[in-house]
């Protein structure tokens, strides 16, 4: 026998379930709490950089575009500092939160984000990463919530480089996590949760 | 010469324990579960910071279901119950600071969402949300009534057991999570195909929570104890060296 690691063991993960709008974003769902939903709006000011909009959907495996999911994004100011308590490489846009949470359109499911254009942050080695989002979704019928990166199609010499994009074994999927630029400063990024088109999600 | 403690990045999240993304007997999964592997690599620090959410920003209320959505005077029908734990990394350290978002039933078992159609009437005086932001020790507390089991849209005749859903931030955002807290003895927590996700006894222990007869308020209301477990970080020591020694 040996001694035990006495390390606890992460909590197992429910789905979130076709009511997570009550608890995450209630005004949404109807519910007048709080003076607004948590994520709604990631300015509290001017910001510096580029404003963006991102704009898409969360396809199921049949291809239907979910409407009962959220969709939280998470991301460095334009400097590519974050606004958080473990950034220690310097002080964020203090009028720019980096947290975006929505529930998309309640007929369409698409989903908006007014943010700005991240800049790019180090990898653990020092390399720097391509500029990027993380995204992260929950909806009823995900046991787990899927983590997932939005690159910009439009930033083709970083992500040449980038950490993460040259070290994927299937290529032909890095597109799924490229944003396409519809318009000047307007991005559009679809997740499909399965089929042909699968985006690539992440275990970190 | 000192010994320095520094964190390191994420440790790999223990996959086995935590439920598959295809599991047939909860149906809704079976179409929105990605069927490629997962791609792994190490946390940076897109994962390993995370939104942070002050004490400021809580109302007086947010942490009192019983209350935050009733008309002055009155007060959401059901049990009484108060909910507590802390909120600890794998490493056994309590995470402060941090945000917890809670939603639920009313104790007939119908929320309050224009999706929700059980018959069982709203209580006009129970919204069904709250939050709270964890203390020094990574401890919460809110008070609530016990929500009802309820039907819902599966196999033929499935009911889920009283549950009460949990959001999670942490310090990384490679450490978010939401997840469901159920009561100690309630039948139906075997029954249930969202609980069968689960792949282990103790991983339902592991959200099954205890009545706390020590926290009880006596004539007032029962208490039940629930911590959680968010990833932790890899610790190194180095030591802390003059230069050129
Ligand atoms: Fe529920």
């Amino acid at each position: 026998m040996t001694q035990p690691l006495d390390y606890l063991k992460e909590s197992p993960s429910q789905t979130a379930g076709p009511y997570v709008h009550i608890g995450c974003v209630p005004n949404f769902a109807g519910i007048k709490m709080y003076d607004g939903d948590l994520g709604a709006s990631m300015k509290t000011g001017p910001v510096q950089g580029q404003e963006i909009t991102i704009k898409g959907h969360v396809y199921d495996g049949t291809g239907t575009p979910l409407r009962d999911a959220m969709i939280e994004i998470w991301q460095p100011d334009a400097a590519g500092l974050f606004a958080s308590a473990n950034e220690t490489r310097g002080t964020a846009d203090p009028n720019f939160t980096g947290f975006g949470r929505t529930a998309g359109d309640m007929d369409t499911g698409e989903f908006t984000f007014e943010t700005v254009k991240p800049g790019a942050v180090p990898w653990p080695d020092g390399r720097m990463q391509a500029p990027h989002i993380t995204f992260w979704i929950v909806a009823r019928g995900i046991n787990i919530g899927l983590h997932t990166r939005m690159y910009f199609e439009d930033e083709s010499d970083a992500n040449a480089t980038d950490p993460i994009l040259t070290r994927m074994e299937h290529q032909n999927r890095v597109p799924t996590l490229l944003a396409t630029k519809t318009a000047d400063g307007v991005y559009t990024f679809d997740i499909h949760l399965q089929g042909p088109q699968e985006t690539v999600f992440f275990d970190m | 010469m000192s010994l320095i403690k520094t964190q390191g990045g994420f440790i790999t999240r223990d996959r086995g324990r935590q439920p598959d993304a295809y599991t047939p007997d909860y149906k809704t999964s079976v179409k929105r579960s990605p069927s490629a592997a997962l791609l792994s690599f190490p946390s940076s620090i897109s994962e390993e910071t995370a939104p942070m959410f002050g004490h400021g920003m809580l109302g007086e209320l947010d942490n009192d279901l019983i209350h935050n959505y009733a008309a002055a005077g009155e007060s959401a029908i059901g049990p009484r119950i108060i909910v507590h734990g802390r909120v600890l990394d794998e490493n056994g350290n309590g995470i402060p600071n941090t945000l917890v978002e809670f939603w639920q039933a009313n104790a007939g078992g119908r929320y309050r969402h224009k999706k929700e159609s059980y018959l069982a009437p709203l209580d006009p005086n129970f919204g069904g949300c709250g939050r709270t932001i964890t203390g020094e020790d990574g401890s919460y507390e809110f008070r609530t009534v016990q929500p009802g089991p309820y039907p819902w849209p599966n196999r033929m005749n499935d009911w889920r057991p009283a549950h009460i859903h949990f959001s999670l931030f942490g310090h990384g955002f490679a450490q978010r999570l939401i997840t469901q807290m159920y009561f100690e003895g309630d039948p139906h927590i075997k029954l249930c195909p969202i609980v069968g996700v689960l792949k282990s006894q103790e991983a339902v222990d592991a959200l099954t929570a205890p009545l706390d007869m020590n926290r009880t308020v006596p004539m007032d209301s029962r208490a039940y104890k629930f911590d959680m477990v968010l990833r932790g970080r890899r610790q190194t020591y180095f030591e802390n060296r003059k230069e050129g020694m």
